[in-house]
């Protein structure tokens, strides 16, 4: 009995030790690596360690706590805090304490001092620049999204008839991997403009000039220059509805096509009356998950634009609002508004995902 | 008769390899041109189209590292590319070890309110990343977070445990119930079935899931411009090619080479991992 006692009282002490040299480890670290006299390399080399090994090191430590306490009910009932106490206070802190604030102060003013009841929203329905954001956000929508998932199939349907599938589809895919900042460049390289008689060294200009037009400011010249943005968009998430739908084709199954052709059905007539609508599910939930990232643009238009010459969308004008304007009134009211537009579509995408998996 | 049918055969399937040759080669000249431009002059990529290059493909007087090393160097691409790691390796593994404790937690631990407590968390998906802007701003700037790595660590983590949980959840619920059985019967606790047994074999779930999270943090700007900021001790890639777009946008063999090397680490898990980068991708986009 007492060599157990003192078992215990010593491993009480060993926890106690290592959770003071934990703390003390992960302070030193945090002021360590903020320092500027120390090589950025092994800088960052400590941060990324010390953050990893931290976050290990805090379950560790909670865990050995509460495999101390003596009574096994008790032990039980707090082990599944050690467990999900932390992703339920990240949770809390990053999303639902924020965004239910976010839904209040959307009904103060500008610094949050005064109750200013539907003010900004009234303001954001009325502006003429944040209306032209509405505006936009819409033509994103429709053509953004219908273009991606008619191209997504398209190349589907193609691809499926060729030997070289997989790779024909990797250059479709390829860019998914690049981000919309990378794209951006990209693209303002395809659109650059020089005056006429120079030569142009951009693609789509030089072509103009070669079949005798004038070079053009693609993503300058309202209103077209919205196409030229939303091009990009396209050109990044054609992949991903192409393999998402490409999947779901080999899917249909053969014996229908066969008897369809049997009945002297052509291709064409195979693909509209039996292959799409037997996907159909598949079309909508790539579609809305399409719709929500379009709904939510932000960094082509930050990139190319910052939202001038009529390009203005909801995500970029409440970066505006919240850094040069300093209004977190019409800020959170935009946020609110993106919200609510995102809501339903992502409600079905979640809805649909578990649905999937047999779950309610 | 069939002679006929087989010549129209040729034609169509002629037909449709040049459609799919023309498709590939539209969504591959754009980067292209970016790449060719990336080793030329900026004299040259100002006075001639970087389709020249192919009338003397072979030349190799016309392509200069040059740019590479300026933009690295001079223009901070290169600090701003170990500050790019510092941010995301943590914001991809940190995320990953909290969603699966919380994921085994959910689903190997018995207490109230399990079953309502894993639907709340992935419901929380569906909200968008603005809205929670404004009050994290104050919040990060009353905590002197605004600017520290840990601070991005931490709001990555918050953004990403949502699906995270739910990714992990999924495949760590079907585990077989034996497995987790026996190493309780040997004497095992949770800790120990949990660091032994479940993350090992978690592994697909869990690579998935990572290629995901870690291209998703790489290659956004918003958070970074938010959490971060464009000080250079902390901006990532993407930001200061951001600053470099809106300062010296006329500066091509900046712009080309910075862009290029803001998208080496993807494109090099894009041709790596493919097989994980597709199936990441897809797990990952009902995030809201």
């Amino acid at each position: 009995m007492h060599e157990s006692e003192q078992r215990t009282l010593s491993r009480v002490l060993i926890t106690l030790a290592l959770s003071v040299l934990v703390f003390f480890a992960l302070r030193w670290c945090f002021h360590f690596v903020q320092s500027k006299e120390i090589p950025r390399l092994l800088g960052a080399l400590i941060a990324v360690v010390a953050g990893v090994a931290g976050v290990w090191a805090l379950y560790w430590i909670a865990n050995e706590w509460v495999s101390l306490i003596p009574s096994r009910r008790v032990r039980e009932a707090l082990l599944p805090f050690v467990f999900l106490g932390p992703a339920l206070f990240l949770l809390v802190v990053y999303l639902v304490y924020p965004g239910l604030t976010t839904i209040y102060i959307s009904f103060f003013d500008k610094r949050s001092e005064n109750f200013v009841g539907l003010d900004n929203y009234a303001f954001i329905f009325t502006d003429p620049n944040v209306r032209i954001a509405f505006r936009n956000n819409a033509q994103w929508l429709i053509v953004v999204t219908s273009l991606c998932v008619t191209l997504g199939l398209l190349t589907a349907v193609l691809f499926d008839r060729i030997r070289l599938e997989s790779l024909a589809k990797s250059f479709i895919f390829l860019p998914m991997a690049i981000s919309a900042v990378g794209a951006s460049v990209i693209w303002r390289f395809v659109y650059a403009w020089q005056p006429p008689g120079r030569p142009q060294i951009g693609v789509l200009n030089a072509i103009r000039v070669a079949l005798g037009q004038e070079p053009v400011g693609w993503y300058i010249q309202p209103p077209s220059n919205n196409l030229a943005l939303m091009a990009i968009m396209i050109w990044l998430q054609t992949g991903f509805c192409m393999v998402i739908l490409s999947a779901a084709l080999k899917n249909v199954p053969d014996e229908l096509l066969e008897a369809a052709r049997m009945d002297g059905a052509n291709e064409l007539q195979l693909f509209f009356l039996i292959s799409v609508p037997y996907i159909r599910g598949v079309i909508i939930t790539v579609a809305t998950t399409v719709l929500i990232a379009v709904l939510k643009v932000f960094d082509i238009v930050y990139v190319m634009t910052r939202g001038n010459y009529d390009t203005e969308v909801i995500a970029n004008r409440m970066y505006v609002e919240m850094y040069r304007f300093v209004n977190f009134g019409h800020g959170s009211a935009l946020a609110v508004i993106l919200f609510l537009a995102v809501a339903p579509a992502a409600f079905f995408n979640v809805r649909n995902m578990r649905r999937q998996r047999g779950e309610q | 008769m069939k002679h006929k049918r087989a010549s129209r055969g040729i034609l169509a399937s002629f037909t449709l390899r040049g459609a799919v040759a023309l498709i590939c080669l539209i969504w591959t000249i754009p980067t292209i041109g970016l790449l060719i431009s990336s080793f030329r002059e900026l004299n040259h990529i100002m006075t001639s189209g970087w389709w020249t290059v192919f009338r003397t493909p072979l030349d190799f007087s016309q392509y200069t590292l040059e740019n590479y090393r300026r933009v690295i160097s001079a223009h901070g691409l290169g600090n701003a590319f170990l500050n790019s790691v510092t941010a995301t390796v943590p914001s991809t593994l940190i995320p990953i070890t909290v969603a699966a404790f919380a994921a085994y937690a959910l689903a190997w631990m018995r207490f109230p309110g399990r079953d309502m407590l894993f639907t709340l968390i992935v419901w929380l998906i569906v909200i968008p990343l603005q809205m929670t802007l404004i009050p994290l701003l104050r919040i990060y700037v009353a905590l002197k977070l605004s600017g520290t790595f840990p601070g991005i660590w931490l709001a990555h983590t918050g953004f990403g445990i949502p699906l995270a949980v739910y990714l992990l959840y999924s495949f760590i619920s079907q585990i077989p119930r034996e497995l987790i059985e026996a190493a309780t019967v040997d004497g095992a606790s949770h800790f120990q079935i949990f660091t032994q047994v479940v993350l090992r074999l978690s592994t697909p779930a869990i690579a998935s899931f990572a290629v995901f999270q870690f291209l998703w943090v790489w290659n956004d700007l918003l958070v970074s411009l938010v959490f971060l900021g464009t000080s250079q001790d902390v901006a990532t890639m993407t930001v200061v090619l951001t600053e470099l777009v809106g300062t010296r946008g006329q500066d091509w063999h900046l712009l080309t080479s910075g862009a290029f090397v803001s998208m080496a680490v993807p494109l090099l898990v894009f041709f790596s991992l493919q097989r994980y980068f597709v199936r990441g991708i897809l797990a990952g986009s009902v995030k809201g």
